[in-house]
């Protein structure tokens, strides 16, 4: 009983620690890669006894800025949706990674655990219900700022996320149908199998289309640029405007999670998740014959190590993304989200469909 | 505007373009990083002059802060002509003119303040002075003060004043505000 306590209890801490490291780690990667990206350094000076850590000292020195400042209300302002718009925002958004596996099972004192906070058999169901929810934060803090350009944003932003939420659904239909699973877990180990003795059946193989169409409405869900509007920065500010100290810091935070959730969905329905081409539960096996047995606890570790890297790269790209592309006017997205990434899903489901009658299920 | 093509229009030819563009600029930006830090010398990752530090290399012919060019003694090279007073077109410029010693030298400044408040860096003191006994050559940009009074420099701070180097770096000390709460 205390055992199965303390394995659900380090299942739990894993995830939340990695998500709000890296959350908080990722501000500074935004500012630093952006930088570097337009030949800038970006943040250097916060210093801690006179070390400056390339600038990594800044996020800290943010979040005490945040959590020193005033605390502003405004006079006319909805008292209980204000407090409790960005605590809706920032939860949603955290426990939406719950069911995200970042790696196979793991022996434990007799037991089999699997690696993941959450075991769900509607894994992916989960996690979208919960991106969906985050929506509602946003619409509170739109309406409740007794504001016309919060609401404005807010009302903005609740068009732009049910069109993008939509296309996202469709989109990943066709992984879905290939792995017939809504369990995260059994998604990731479909795309363990080899096409071929060679070619690993990875999401972004078996689905490209797919691929580009998750990622770019997963861009619009989190409202990122270039799907930036509900902020619109040069226009109307957005549905936090209103928001000051630790509760605006909470709404970054959520675009920070956010972002994490987003690469670690994409990683594990299209990039094989805590898969390594070849490395089976005991060890590599090449298709030339060769291989290397290792341990089942190292394995483990190489699992987990690739779940985080291709988290990393996602994270990068999503940055690149980010920092290249400038925003699209709010019927350019409206038109994207229901005229085209719609549309192309609903091809891409028919297309898998074909393909499975054609060639049967695996 | 001539109407987008089909490229143009598909948009993810376009944004892929762009990545690439924005990439290339990480990667090779990291590569001049990475070499600078492992210590092998080649351009730098970024175009930032990291101010306090390092400084933007000045043209000989910039206007600065003002010094007073001092005589072998150390007493001001200034006569008190009043030639920089009467040409300056902001009246910025104060003095008081006292006998010299030297039978000599006509005049000595007692007092020559200069009210950089209102300075407004034509240059016309320097052009104007007989003597070559004003100059605008120190490299000194940073002078600020938390006061009007602040802002008036007096012949002693004048006249401690050196030339920039070669490369424009000043080499007196740069007259903090904290300094000079007046």
């Amino acid at each position: 009983m205390l055992i199965d306590l303390g394995i659900a209890f380090g299942r739990v801490a894993f995830v939340m620690l990695f998500v709000l490291n890296v959350a908080a780690l990722l501000g500074w990667v935004e500012r630093k890669q952006s930088a570097i990206m337009q030949d800038r350094i970006g943040a250097n000076r916060a210093s801690i006894f006179g070390f400056r850590a390339l600038g990594l000292f800044h996020p800290l020195a943010d979040t005490l800025k945040m959590l020193t400042k005033e605390d502003f209300r405004p006079a006319r302002a909805d008292r209980l949706l204000f407090e409790l718009a960005p605590v809706v925002s920032v939860f949603f958004a955290l426990v939406a990674f719950a069911s995200i596996p970042f790696g196979d099972t793991l022996q434990v004192a007799g037991r089999v655990v699997p690696l993941q906070a959450v075991t769900l058999n509607v894994g992916v169901l989960y996690v979208f219900a919960m991106l969906s929810l985050g929506v509602y934060g946003v619409m509170m803090a739109g309406w409740s700022s007794a504001n016309n350009y919060a609401l404005l944003g807010g009302q903005r932003a609740a068009a732009l996320m049910i069109s993008a939420e939509i296309a996202i659904g469709a989109s990943i239909m066709g992984v879905i149908m290939i792995h017939g699973s809504l369990n995260l877990m059994e998604i990731v180990r479909g795309q363990g199998r080899l096409f071929w003795g060679w070619l690993p059946a990875w999401g972004i193989i078996t689905q490209p289309l797919a691929f580009v169409l998750f990622v770019t409405a997963g861009i619009a869900a989190t409202k990122r640029i270039p799907f930036d509007m509900p902020e619109g920065e040069s226009e109307i500010i957005g549905y936090f405007v209103e928001y000051s100290g630790m509760k605006f810091g909470m709404f970054l935070m959520t675009d920070m999670v956010e972002t994490i959730v987003l690469a670690g969905l994409s990683t594990s329905l299209f990039l094989g998740g805590w898969q390594i081409p070849f490395l089976l539960a005991d060890g590599f096996r090449f298709p030339w014959g060769a291989g290397i047995t290792l341990s089942p606890l190292l394995v483990t570790v190489l699992q987990v190590s690739a779940f985080v890297a291709k988290v990393a790269v996602v994270i990068f790209v999503l940055m690149l993304i980010r920092w290249t592309l400038p925003r699209f006017r709010y019927d350019q997205a409206m038109r994207l989200g229901w005229l085209g990434l719609f549309p192309l899903s609903i091809a891409n489901i028919v297309l898998t469909g074909l393909a499975l009658a054609a060639w049967g299920n695996r | 505007m001539s109407p987008m093509n089909l490229r143009q229009r598909l948009y993810l030819v376009e944004v892929l373009t762009g990545l690439a563009l924005t990439a290339a600029h990480f990667f090779r930006n990291m590569g001049r990083h990475a070499a600078r830090a492992l210590g092998r010398s080649g351009s730098r990752g970024a175009v930032t002059i990291q101010y306090p530090e390092e400084r933007r290399p000045f043209s000989p012919r910039l206007r600065s802060l003002h010094r007073l060019v001092r005589r072998e003694d150390g007493s001001p090279r200034c006569v008190a002509c009043m030639m920089c007073e009467t040409v300056c077109p902001a009246h910025c410029i104060y003095i008081v003119a006292d006998e010299h010693p030297n039978p000599e030298i006509e005049k000595v400044p007692r007092r020559f303040d200069i009210d950089l408040g209102k300075c407004v860096f034509c240059g016309y003191c320097v052009e104007a002075c007989p003597e070559d006994a004003i100059r605008m050559d120190t490299g000194i940009l940073e002078f600020s003060s938390y006061s009007r009074g602040g802002m008036i420099y007096t012949k002693e701070m004048l006249l401690s004043f050196e030339p920039a180097d070669a490369t424009g770096r000043p080499r007196s000390p740069i007259p903090l505000p904290a300094n000079r709460r007046v």
